[in-house]
C-alpha cells in the first residue's frame, strides 16, 4: 500500500513536472514564431526606400520616413519632459517622504495612475490639451499625454533605484558634513546612475511602441513637412511641435483600421518589423549601457 | 556686532539648498497628484453628463444593449445601453487570464523553483521581448494571423471574443510572469526544506506548499494581468470585429469598451449625446481600473494576515 502511494507520487511528480517543462516550451514557441513571424514576413519590405520615402494615402508604395521620424521626436520631447519631474518625485520618495498619510497617498495616486489604460489617457489629453488648451492634434499634445503615461513608471523606477543605493553611502555623506541636498546630488544620484539609465531606456522602448494615447493627441495624420527647414517656428518644419504627427505605431494601427492603401498588410508587416528591431535594439542598448555605467561608477573592470 | 549676528542667525547656505531642494522634489510629486486628480475629475464629470445633461438612466446604461446614441429609440429616447460593450470587455479579459494564468505560472516555476539559473537566464529575455512587443504588432499579427485561423477552424468571421482573448493572452503572459515570480521568491526557503525532508516530492511540495503560500501573490498577479487586459485598446479593436452587439459566441464580432472608444471618438462631435455616451464608456473603463487597483491592495492585504 506504502509502495504504491509512493510510485504513484512519483508519477504524479513526473507527470506534473514534465507538463510544466512542455507549457514553458510552449510559451517559448509562441515568442520564437511571433518574432519569426513579424521580422520574416517583414524584413523583406524594409528597404532604403521604405524607410525614406513618405508614406502615401491611397496608392500603393509609400514608406515610413516621416512616421519614423515623428516616433523619434516625440519620443526626444517626452524622456526631456519626464526625467526631470520623475527624479524629482523619485527623490522625494525616497530621500524626504516620511511614512504618513500624505506619502501613502502620494504612492496610491502613482500606482492608480500607472494602471490608468493608455487610452484613458490619450482621451484625457484630448479633452485637455487638444480641446482645451488649443494645441490641436500636435506632437506637443502627444508628447504631454505620453509623459502622463511614463511618469508613474519612471518615478517609480527611480524610487526603487534609489532606495537600493546602501544607506551606509548616505551616512558617510551626512558624516563628511554634506547637507541632505547635496548627499544626494553628489553621492546618491551618481551611484543610481546605472540603474536609472536602464530605467529610462526600457521606457523609451515603451513610448515608441505606445499607440493608444497617441491617437487622439498627435492626431493620425502627417502634413508635408520640410525636411531642410531648421525653424521649428515655421509651419513646414519639421522640427514644429504645434503640427499633427503620426507615430510609426499609429501608422501601423491606422492602416489595419481604415487603410484604404492596396498594400496596407506589406506597408504594416516592414512598419512592424522596423519597430520590433528599433526595440530589441533599444532593450540591447539598456544593458550595454547599464553594464557600462556600473562598471565605470563601480571602477571595477 | 550686528553684521556677525546676522550672519548666525541667518540659515546657512547648505540649509537654504536643503530647502530648495525639498521644495523642487515635492513639486513634482504635487504635479503627479494633480494630475491623478485631474484626469480622474476631468472624465468623470465628460462621463456623468450623459446622465445629468442628457437624462439617460443609469441603469438603462447598464443593463440595456441597444447602442444607438445617434437615433432616437422606439421609446423615443436615444439608445445609450452599454451592456454589450461591458460584457465582451469582461469576457475577453476573463478568457484571456483563463489562458495565461496556468502558463504564467508554469513559467515562473521553472525558473524560480525547477531551473533557478538555467531557467531564469533563458526564459528572463523572453519575458523581456514579450514586454517590449508594441500591442499594436500584436494586433496586426492577430488580424493576420489568429482572425483566418479562427475563421477556418471554427467558422464565421474569425473576429470575436476568441481572437481578442488569444491576442491579450500573449499581452498579459508577462505581467502575471514576473508578478508570480517575484511573490514565488517571497516563500521562505525552509518551506521547501521542511516539505522535501519529510519525504514530499518534487510536484508535491510545488503544488501543496510553494503554490500555497504564494497564492495571495500569484492572485494579485492575475488581476494585474487582468487590469492590463481590460484596458487593452488598439491590439483588441483590431481584432474584436467592432459591432456593439453582446456576444452570443466566441466567434461572433463584438466590441468592447476600448475599442467602441478607439473606433468612434473620432467621428462623433464633442457636447452632443453619442460623444457623451462614449464618454460614459471611458469612465466605466476608469471605474473598472480604479476596482482593480482597490482588489489587488484588498488581497494584499490578506495575504499579510494569514502569514
Amino acid at each position: 500500500m506504502n509502495d504504491l502511494t509512493t510510485a504513484k507520487a512519483n508519477r504524479n511528480n513526473h507527470l506534473a513536472l514534465l507538463g510544466i517543462k512542455a507549457m514553458v516550451g510552449i510559451v517559448v514557441l509562441i515568442l520564437i514564431a511571433l518574432l519569426g513571424y513579424i521580422l520574416i514576413t517583414g524584413l523583406p519590405h524594409v528597404s532604403w526606400h521604405f524607410l525614406t520615402s513618405a508614406s502615401k494615402e491611397f496608392g500603393s508604395g509609400g514608406g515610413i520616413a516621416n512616421e519614423l521620424f515623428n516616433s523619434v521626436y516625440i519620443l526626444i520631447i517626452t524622456l526631456v519632459i519626464s526625467c526631470p519631474l520623475a527624479l524629482g518625485a523619485g527623490i522625494y520618495l525616497s530621500e524626504f517622504a516620511k511614512p504618513s498619510w500624505l506619502t501613502s497617498t502620494v504612492r496610491t495616486m502613482i500606482e492608480v495612475l500607472s494602471s490608468l489604460p493608455s487610452i484613458v489617457i490619450g482621451l484625457f489629453g484630448y479633452l485637455v490639451l487638444v480641446i482645451k488648451f488649443q494645441f490641436d492634434f500636435s506632437i506637443l499634445s502627444g508628447a504631454l499625454a505620453m509623459m502622463f503615461v511614463n511618469i508613474p513608471l519612471l518615478t517609480r523606477n527611480t524610487e526603487e533605484t534609489l532606495t537600493a543605493v546602501p544607506h551606509s553611502q548616505r551616512e558617510a555623506g551626512w558624516a563628511l558634513g554634506l547637507s541632505k541636498w547635496r548627499t544626494i546630488t553628489k553621492i546618491i544620484l551618481p551611484a543610481a546612475v546605472p540603474g536609472l539609465v536602464t530605467g529610462v531606456i526600457l521606457s523609451a522602448g515603451r513610448i515608441f511602441g505606445e499607440a493608444a494615447a497617441l491617437i487622439f493627441t498627435a492626431g493620425q495624420s502627417t502634413p508635408v513637412v520640410s525636411y531642410s527647414n531648421w525653424n521649428p517656428f515655421n509651419q513646414t518644419s519639421f522640427l514644429n511641435p504645434m503640427r499633427p504627427a503620426e507615430t510609426l505605431a499609429v501608422h501601423i494601427w491606422k492602416l489595419n483600421t481604415d487603410g484604404i492603401t492596396p498594400d496596407a498588410d506589406q506597408i504594416s508587416s516592414g512598419a512592424s518589423a522596423v519597430l520590433i528591431v528599433v526595440i530589441l535594439l533599444i532593450i540591447l542598448l539598456s544593458r550595454y549601457l547599464g553594464n557600462y555605467c556600473y562598471r565605470k561608477m563601480s571602477g571595477t573592470k | 556686532m550686528n553684521n556677525i549676528q546676522k550672519r548666525l542667525v541667518k540659515p546657512s547656505a547648505a540649509t537654504r539648498q536643503d530647502r530648495r531642494g525639498r521644495i523642487i522634489s515635492f513639486v513634482c510629486v504635487t504635479f503627479i497628484m494633480v494630475l491623478t486628480v485631474a484626469i480622474i475629475g476631468f472624465i468623470a464629470i465628460r462621463g456623468l453628463s450623459t446622465f445629468t445633461e442628457n437624462h439617460i438612466s443609469v441603469w438603462d446604461f447598464l443593463t440595456k444593449s441597444d447602442w444607438n446614441p445617434g437615433q432616437v429609440g422606439t421609446n423615443g429616447k436615444p439608445e445609450v445601453g452599454a451592456l454589450a460593450m461591458i460584457v465582451a470587455s469582461f469576457a475577453v479579459t476573463l478568457l484571456a487570464a483563463l489562458f495565461a494564468t496556468p502558463f504564467a505560472v508554469a513559467v515562473a516555476v521553472y525558473m524560480t523553483e525547477l531551473a533557478p539559473k538555467k531557467g531564469a537566464r533563458m526564459l528572463q529575455p523572453v519575458i523581456e521581448l514579450l514586454v517590449g512587443i508594441p500591442s499594436v504588432v500584436y494586433g496586426f499579427v492577430g488580424l493576420v494571423v489568429i482572425v483566418p485561423a479562427i475563421r477556418t477552424v471554427f467558422g464565421g468571421t474569425g473576429f470575436g471574443v476568441l481572437a481578442g482573448a488569444i491576442v491579450l493572452f500573449v499581452m498579459i503572459l508577462p505581467t502575471i510572469t514576473s508578478l508570480t515570480i517575484d511573490s514565488l521568491k517571497q516563500v521562505p526557503d525552509y518551506y521547501r526544506n521542511a516539505s522535501l525532508a519529510l519525504g514530499a516530492t518534487r510536484w508535491q511540495t510545488i503544488y501543496k506548499v510553494i503554490l500555497r503560500a504564494a497564492l495571495p501573490g500569484i492572485m494579485t498577479a492575475v488581476v494585474f494581468g487582468m487590469a492590463r487586459a481590460f484596458g487593452e485598446a488598439l491590439a483588441v479593436q483590431m481584432v474584436i470585429g467592432n459591432a456593439a452587439i453582446v456576444p452570443t459566441n466566441l466567434v461572433s464580432p463584438t466590441s468592447t469598451l476600448t475599442s467602441q472608444l478607439t473606433s468612434q471618438m473620432g467621428d462623433t462631435i464633442m457636447g452632443t449625446l453619442p460623444n457623451n455616451a462614449l464618454w460614459s464608456l471611458a469612465l466605466v473603463l476608469l471605474l473598472m481600473s480604479v476596482i482593480f487597483n482597490v482588489l489587488v491592495k484588498i488581497i494584499g492585504k490578506r495575504g499579510e494576515l494569514t502569514k
